[in-house]
């Protein structure tokens, strides 16, 4: 009997890993919305609002994604998932695409069958600490105790930069960046290390906000992306070409408020293609002619998303940086649309 | 005249296998164990075929690969370097540390709790009641929270213990400098030996011989002592005079420990504060803190229901006939109740004893890293291998909660009454 319980659940979480199937695209147009996995509690990237309403950076890719394929920017569910449970929602089915600041990995791509389409924001692991512990640099974090989210990249950075340096440390792992913060606060660990985008978002909601510093170092590469499950070629091809075409949008001075006017009075070719005057982009994609313009129109070009939830004029206060346009020094660079 | 009453004979008709009740039995038996087969072999069909959809494979390799990260309490060594295997090794035996103390101590909360609630002080009573009440109608989960917030947010920073120039320590340690308590664990201090004997390797982990070495006297001299006791109860029942033993035993167990303890030059490193934290010692982490306590207390309400529950089964006539032979209230407990209590109170305190330990498995809850933590959490995010690490997780909860009710099974069948 207990043999047969055991293979009875063995089968169960086998059935629960084989509901995915094969077209995303027709599910999602079948069910007239798209599952969007985010992040629960990261303000600025993914996090509902005092209305319960998810915002965020993140979650602006998942409204555009919603306007470019199904009309409407509001047809968009979110799941709220951890470090822990983001892979496994996407693996299984439960979500359509992952946007939740997930690091783009050799491993992630091929043996977890993932597809990586973008990235929609480089960044890099940082560490955080309180001002009056007198640190100023991450090489003095000798013997220090550091609080670190469980299931996630940096868990290896760690181990490996304090290898590196021939420094030793003790690790707190916690289940998520809510206890992190809480632990990194009552002082339970003497430093809180995850993304450096995540460090500012996170010393953006605290009450004495000035008494943290983040720390200069930068110990990994992060580049964060959206992902989706390996084999859909198609769907991947929809999620990759509408966040390019907010970078497009972007680089060729095209915002949400502009959008309508630019298309019926441009006369560069390229606009033309990607705001669908010219020619029939959408259609390559399973997708209407005005997609891409649908997308811009739902909460702007890649500058005004980061601008309104990560910006300097936010409470994180990001520079762009990294995630500049290729024309301004950075790493965003659309591929042509044609 | 004879009524026969013919056995029907002969020819075997299908309908028998559901209208006889010789072979009705059998028919339903048959069925439902194809049923169940059916069912079985559909899902793990199911479960082959999406695998192989999806281009993923059954794979344990990834047991052998390194591990990559690090883990705050091990109990035998470990490092990034070590294999996902030797990880899971460190979270199962957190996971069992954790459970077997917890056991250990819920079982003493549990029995002192329930016979205090039989008590005849009103006040004494009426507090267990209370105990058991509030404690087994709360979530666990809140319970190991709570033990963890209050541990961390109000005890001091290592820091406060800084001694800086001209100025006092926020904070002092305990017990002549030798404990501290800090919001994040509690630093005690470690035994050493200056001259040690070395260690024993096992292949899997260390075996310290000075242990091995005082497990060994300590037993030595318990035995001796048995013999002690048991030649002067011999010389009692031959002579009716019992000679005096104290003074033996206290040479037995004063003199052979301490000299070898001597011998191997034990000494205790006290914690010290450096850099951001106590070096030195041992730090018992309030994760696991917490999670002991939390399980502990919750878990013993549930024993101390079972225990009150034994007690009470055992006719009042019993405890008459005790206090009439003159035997005082504790004795009669101990001798003639709580033995006799023993058969009703072992099965409960079984379920209980799995419950605890399967509770363990909220400890990522509070960052203590078990079997779950490691395994269950790290290793199946960095390698991807959510149904190996799921299957091997239920496999070895399994087996530890099979090893638990044989072993108290077995323990109750030397309790249980015996029918002669």
């Amino acid at each position: 009997m207990k043999k047969s319980v055991f293979l009875g659940a063995v089968a169960a979480t086998g059935l629960v890993a084989g509901v995915a199937s094969a077209g995303t695209l027709d599910d999602v147009k079948a069910r007239d919305q798209l599952i969007c996995g985010v992040n629960i509690s990261l303000t600025g990237f993914g996090a509902p609002d005092a209305n319960g309403n998810y915002q965020g950076f993140d979650v602006a890719l998942c409204k555009a994604l919603g306007a470019a394929i199904l009309g409407d920017a509001n047809k968009v569910k979110y799941v709220g998932t951890s470090g822990e449970t983001r892979f496994t929602a996407l693996a299984s089915g439960e979500v359509d695409v992952l946007i939740r600041n997930s690091t783009w990995t050799f491993s992630r791509d091929t043996d977890l069958k993932f597809d990586f389409v973008a990235v929609n924001y480089y960044d890099g692991q940082g560490f955080m600490v309180k001002k009056e512990l007198g640190v100023s640099s991450a090489k003095e974090l000798d013997g220090a105790t550091i609080c670190i989210q469980t299931g996630t990249t940096t868990e290896l950075n760690l181990a490996d930069f304090f290898k590196a340096n021939n420094m030793t440390y003790n690790p707190v792992t916690v289940l998520d960046d809510a206890e992190g913060q809480r632990q990194y606060v009552a002082g339970a660990c003497d430093a809180y290390t995850t993304d450096a985008s995540g460090l500012a978002s996170i010393r953006a909601t605290l009450p004495d906000r000035d008494n943290h510093i983040i720390l200069p170092e930068i110990v990994s590469k992060e580049p964060l992306g959206p992902l989706v499950r390996h084999g859909d070629n198609n769907w991947g091809d929809i999620v990759r070409w509408t966040f390019y075409s907010l970078v497009a949008a972007e680089e060729y001075g095209i915002t949400s408020a502009n959008v309508e006017e630019t298309a019926s009075s441009t006369q560069n070719p390229e606009i033309k293609r990607l705001l669908g005057v010219e020619g029939d982009l959408g259609a390559m994609l399973g997708l209407d002619k005005d997609w891409a313009k649908r997308a811009i129109a739902a909460t702007g070009n890649y500058g005004e998303i980061f601008e309104a939830n990560i910006g300097a004029a936010t409470p994180i206060g990001l520079a762009r940086g990294l995630n500049a346009q290729w024309t301004q020094g950075g790493l965003l660079y659309a591929p042509p649309f044609r | 005249m004879t009524i026969a009453s013919e056995q029907p004979q002969g020819s075997f008709r299908l309908s028998m296998l559901v209208y006889d009740t010789r072979f009705r039995s059998w028919t339903i038996q048959i069925v439902v164990l194809i049923l169940v087969a059916l069912a079985c072999s559909w899902l793990i069909h199911n479960l082959v075929t999406n695998l192989a959809a999806k281009g993923k494979d059954i794979d344990f390799g990834f047991l052998w690969t390194r591990a990559g990260y690090d883990i705050n309490q091990r109990l035998v060594a470990y490092t990034n370097d070590s294999t996902h295997a030797r990880a899971l090794l460190i979270g199962l035996l957190n996971t069992l540390l954790v459970a077997s103390l917890g056991c250990l101590l819920a079982t003493v909360i549990g029995v002192m709790v329930g016979i205090l609630r039989l008590s005849s002080n009103w006040l004494i009573a009426r507090l267990m009641t209370v105990y058991v009440e509030v404690f087994r109608n709360i979530p666990v989960l809140l319970w190991i929270l709570l033990a963890f917030v209050i541990l961390t947010e109000v005890t001091p920073p290592p820091n406060a213990f800084k001694v800086v120039e001209g100025k006092e320590p926020l904070a002092q340690m305990w017990l002549d400098g030798s404990v501290a308590v800090t919001n994040r664990g509690t630093n005690i201090p470690e035994p050493l030996f200056s001259r040690s004997l070395g260690n024993i390797d096992l292949g899997i982990f260390l075996v310290s011989v000075d242990l091995l070495a005082i497990i060994a006297v300590m037993v030595g001299s318990f035995l001796v002592n048995r013999r002690v006791i048991r030649s002067a109860a011999t010389t009692q029942e031959a002579t009716g005079i019992r000679p005096a033993t104290w003074w033996k035993s206290a040479l037995i167990w004063a003199v052979p420990v301490p000299v070898l303890l001597y011998v191997l030059g034990f000494h205790l490193a006290y914690p010290a504060f450096k850099g951001f934290n106590f070096t030195g010692g041992i730090q018992v982490l309030h994760s696991f803190t917490a999670l002991l306590i939390a399980l502990s207390i919750y878990t013993g309400a549930f024993i101390a229901e079972a225990v009150r529950a034994g007690v009470q089964a055992i006719s009042p006539g019993q405890t008459e006939a005790a206090y009439a032979l003159g035997l005082p209230a504790g004795r009669t407990m101990r001798l003639v109740v709580l033995p006799q209590a023993l058969r009703v109170i072992i099965p409960p305190l079984i379920s209980q004893y799995l419950n605890l330990t399967k509770n363990t498995s909220l400890a990522i809850a509070v960052s203590y890293m078990d079997l779950r933590g490691t395994l269950g959490g790290i290793t199946l995010n960095q390698t991807g291998r959510e149904l190996e690490c799921m299957l091997l997780l239920m496999g070895i909860y399994l087996v530890i909660s099979l090893i638990i009710s044989s072993v108290m099974n077995i323990y109750n069948n030397a309790v249980r009454l015996k029918e002669r």
